[in-house]
């Protein structure tokens, strides 16, 4: 499944992206063919990295326009962060224990669910720091292309809320 | 879990539908338990799974609490194979659908051979020979019962030992607790038992009881409804998360406001306020004021240990303003003037000693004690926990903090009152009494003074959970390697050969022969000779009530791992045959102490047990009607063939003779000495409680891979000026010692934890608080484990910090 024009615009926070890059010329379609053990995930656009400031999070969906996620650059080399500075990292933001969306809270660092009071690091996977979920935040794994620049999503690892499989 | 963690089978529609406690906390929440065939599952469509829920889209919030760690396939001793998922049941009216980390795990941590489960015990083990060999329960209950029975007829009960459970849920119950008190009781009349937090057979609430209040006195409801909720050393968040998400924070959120209008006709009703007294800033207390504001949260940072003095003052300023409940007082209670002259204690030195400004604490009086402008008093709850129980003398504390609640009339049947405990485990006991008297013998010193032959311990785990750990586990591990030494020189030895080896090294050499009772080997069972496998709720049908005194069945909905028993059959297994040696040597009167065991299964030791004993009304069939909803004991009748319980107790008269309750005579008497000692030698305060995401001694949770990996070490939560001061990171590991012993952590940097204090995790896995814990104890030989102090160093960086996160924990 590639990102459809319609899809890439309702990727609300990436105002920047959307201004400086054509929609569509740089989404790819990497979709595993269905062997049945894996999840056939799609490859989405998610930033030029140039445009990225330290700390800000950007929204996106992904695998599919119901699933909000946030991409972070932290500023700093990161556990799973991808990008020139290692810096990089995603995550959905649907909290994990019951699906409230998450806050990400540049101060703290931290996403924090004002459902259940829970806490995830972003700079440590997702790991939950304090709270009621039985998983970490669902981590998307990112894909930096060097030669473009950018950093497309191209697959989950943890289950989304409210989803029987990742995908639809 | 699921072999993937990006997806989960669903329960079909036909999927075998059962009820489950949670087996873990006090608040025991709800769950649903669906079991079907592993090549089956249910569809997307709601029509199509047992789940009722629409998959084929996205959930939206709240709809369910569901996650790979609800879901595991297991194999049944037919072979057959089934998927579980074991889900909160929105229905119930505890925790209405929601699972906290440690109950949404239920699933993950059934049997199944492999992951988390797979280290359970499956069958007996004996040591033999420097290893552990499986062994059939024959000849494990022979030597077990033989030894028992060689002990009990030359030297008496007085050599029998036991740790022993004395709560509900897992590694308890009523099932439970009745088969092992009726063994140990009644058949073996020892009275050299300890429970299993605490070094010697006590309650942790004999002074509630001893003024006729039992500690679980009102209603989650309660929660909803009170003007004024004080959570007492008491951390509600980590420690009963549903109670506090479920019912507290509503009230803190306003959300309550009608139901209190519809309750409280006529009178002053507002959004709830909080009290909390805690020497450390919790998690509890930064989410309460996310949700009542900073405005409506009091947070009363007391000096370690003075508890006692801050309820003695408040008494003593509301009785100067009057704001008494004078017709209770008069009507229901007997002795307000001896206390209160006994404990009177000024605003001003009130404060000089708890720390505590003096405006806070009149703050506090106007808002839990002041009439409302509707001239009524104010329902203030008042919930206490391990901050007083394991404080610096139990009995007194809890004492004045009764006579405060009695004064203002919080108890005795008003709704959105109570004084209660919050609890740790589930409860349900019911035992024959115990034979020993007040204060019972201090079991643990015993250990270490080198008396008792043989020492059972039953679903718990001392080397984590007593006070002077260090030297009681050196104690234990020396004696139990005495014996070791004997048995591995037992080379062929028959079953008869070995228990008079075993008694002539208990008895000439200074051993001590432990057994483990328990569902995984423990470093304790590990020092010893002898593990047997118990089971769990859902293995075996298990009843057990929350802090509500609310009573659930917890259905069996599969078989146990290997030959693991239900506790109580394992005490029968023990009764009988040690009846049958008896009879074998003619003893009838030795025989009929060990008689009334001939029990098939759990639900008949059930009924020997709470239904014989408790409420004849209570079947497991009756229960089953009720669901997860169950009922609030005590059972007071039948309606419509369905069970009847007690949501408001004490509404006429309390436990004492007259039915009046007690006011006891409690003044502030400093700290207890052990604790002074190392307070004037030590620089730190150790205190130390449960971390939200581990349950107790994580008996589960060190297996969990998902605990393991944020908590690899016991946490030490430290203040920020004191970790520079000692070059201390989050991550880092460091020593704490004092005079009783040492022991490790790994450091948290926190910035709201006072100078001079630090947190430890409490029962912990490589770090175990109970190491620095004094020999301070009240009258009733409950330990002051929060009193100590101690010494912190820094042992090294070594690499926690590159996968554990050094955010922090509280929500701000």
């Amino acid at each position: 499944m590639s990102l459809s024009r319609r899809d890439f615009f309702k990727v609300g926070g990436v105002g920047a992206l959307a201004a400086t890059v054509a929609p569509g010329t740089l989404a790819q379609s990497a979709v595993v063919p269905a062997g049945g053990a894996v999840l056939s995930h799609p490859a989405t656009l998610v930033a030029e990295v140039g445009s990225l400031q330290d700390n800000q999070p950007v929204s996106f969906n992904y695998p599919d326009s119901s699933s909000p996620c946030q991409l972070l650059k932290m500023g700093r080399q990161v556990p799973g962060g991808v990008g020139p500075d290692g810096d990089i990292v995603a995550y959905s933001i649907l909290c994990p224990h019951m699906g409230c969306p998450t806050q990400y809270d540049g101060e703290a660092r931290s996403f924090k669910c004002g459902c259940h009071f829970s806490v995830f690091d972003p700079e440590m996977e997702g790991q939950q720091v304090c709270g009621q979920a039985t998983q970490n935040m669902p981590r998307i794994e990112l894909n930096f292309d060097a030669a473009r620049g950018t950093v497309e999503a191209v697959g989950v690892h943890g289950l989304i809320y409210g989803r029987q499989a990742n995908t639809l | 879990m699921s072999r993937f963690d990006d997806r989960i089978p669903l329960p079909p529609t036909s999927a075998q539908t059962t009820n489950l406690t949670c087996h873990f906390c006090i608040v025991g929440c709800g769950y649903k338990v669906h079991k079907w065939p592993e090549h089956q599952e249910g569809g997307r469509a709601p029509q199509d799974n047992a789940l009722g829920l629409d998959f084929t889209r996205q959930l939206a919030p709240l709809q369910a609490g569901l996650s790979p760690s609800m879901v595991n396939t297991i194999q049944d001793n037919d072979g057959s194979r089934h998927h579980i998922m074991i889900v909160p049941d929105k229905d119930c009216v505890v925790n209405q659908g929601q699972a906290s980390t440690r109950g949404g795990m239920l699933g993950h941590l059934m049997y199944n051979g492999t992951g988390p489960s797979a280290s359970r015990l499956t069958q007996p083990l004996l040591y033999r020979g420097a290893n552990w060999r499986e062994s059939p329960w024959e000849q494990a209950l022979a030597l077990y019962a033989g030894l028992t029975k060689k002990i009990l007829d030359a030297d008496g009960p007085d050599e029998i030992y036991f740790n022993l459970f004395d709560h509900g849920g897992a590694g308890g119950g009523y099932e439970n607790t009745w088969g092992t008190g009726k063994l140990i009781f009644t058949g073996l009349q020892t009275q050299k038992v300890r429970i299993h937090n605490r070094p010697a057979y006590n309650s942790e609430c004999h002074a509630t009881r001893d003024m006729g209040i039992n500690e679980l006195n009102n209603s989650y409801e309660d929660a909803e409804v009170a003007d004024v909720l004080w959570s007492i050393g008491n951390n509600p968040y980590e420690t009963q998360t549903n109670y506090f998400l479920v019912h507290w924070i509503p009230n803190l959120q306003g959300s309550t406001v009608s139901k209190k209008q519809q309750w409280f006709p006529g009178e002053t009703v507002g959004r709830g306020r909080a009290i909390f007294v805690d020497p450390r800033r919790t998690t509890s207390i930064a989410i309460a004021e996310q949700a009542a504001g900073a405005e409506n949260v009091l947070h009363l940072a007391i000096n370690p240990g003075t508890d006692t003095a801050l309820f003695n003052g408040l008494l003593t300023y509301v009785a100067e303003q009057g704001w008494l409940d004078s017709e209770f007082i008069a009507q229901r209670t007997n002795g307000y003037e001896q206390a209160l002259s006994a404990n009177r204690l000024s605003l001003e030195d009130c404060s000089a000693i708890t720390g505590v400004p003096v405006a806070q604490l009149i703050q506090a009086a106007e808002w839990s004690y002041q009439p409302k402008a509707s001239g009524h008093l104010p329902r203030t709850m008042h919930a206490y926990e391990k901050g007083i129980i394991w404080g610096n003398d139990n009995y007194r504390i809890q004492s004045a903090l009764v006579n405060l609640v009695l004064a203002t009339g919080n108890v005795g049947g008003r709704r959105g009152a109570g004084v209660v405990r919050m609890g740790g485990h589930q409860e349900g006991y019911v035992r024959p009494p115990f034979p020993g008297g007040r204060p019972a013998p201090y079991v643990d010193g015993e250990i270490i003074a080198g008396r008792g032959k043989i020492l059972t311990t039953w679903a718990c785990d001392a080397f984590r959970s007593t006070h002077n750990a260090q030297n009681y586990r050196a104690a234990v591990i020396r004696r139990a390697n005495i014996v070791r030494e004997a048995i591995d020189q037992a080379r062929g030895a028959s079953t008869a050969e070995l228990i008079d080896i075993i008694y002539d090294a208990v008895t000439n050499k200074g051993g001590l022969f432990v057994v483990s009772i328990d569902i995984y080997p423990k470093p304790f069972g590990e020092a010893g000779h002898m593990m047997l496998p118990a089971t769990v709720p859902g293995e075996m049908n298990l009843t057990s009530m929350n802090g509500e005194r609310r009573m659930r069945l917890s259905e069996k909905f599969m078989d146990a791992p290997g030959s693991a028993k239900p506790d109580c059959l394992i005490a029968a297994d023990i009764a009988n045959t040690l009846k049958a040696l008896y009879e074998q040597d003619g003893n009838s009167a030795m025989a009929t102490r060990f008689a009334g065991f001939d029990w098939r299964n759990e639900e008949d030791a059930f009924m020997d047990g709470f239904n014989r004993n408790d409420s004849e009304l209570v079947t497991y069939e009756r229960l089953r009607a009720l669901g997860n909803n169950g009922v609030q004991l005590p059972v007071t009748g039948l309606e419509n063939g369905l069970l009847v319980g007690t949501a408001v107790t004490y509404t006429e008269r309390f436990d004492t003779e007259d039915g009046r309750a007690k006011f006891q005579p409690s003044p502030w008497n400093g700290l207890l000495a052990e604790a002074q000692q190392q307070k004037d030698k030590y620089p730190f305060w150790i205190n130390n409680g449960r971390v939200n995401e581990l349950w107790q001694t994580l008996y589960n949770d060190e297996h969990v891979e998902f605990r393991t990996s944020r908590w690899p070490m016991t946490l030490v939560e430290i203040g920020t000026d004191d970790a520079q001061r000692l070059g201390i990171s989050s991550g880092d590991v460091v020593e704490l010692f004092n005079d009783y012993g040492a022991t490790q952590g790994m450091a948290h940097v926190e910035p709201t934890i006072k100078p001079g204090q630090v947190f430890m995790q409490t029962m912990g896995r490589n770090g175990v608080m109970g190491d620095l814990a004094t020999t301070a104890v009240d009258q009733n030989i409950l330990p002051y484990y929060k009193g100590t102090w101690a010494d912190v160093r820094r042992v090294g960086d070594m690499g926690l910090s590159r996968t554990v996160t050094s955010k922090r924990r509280h929500f701000v």
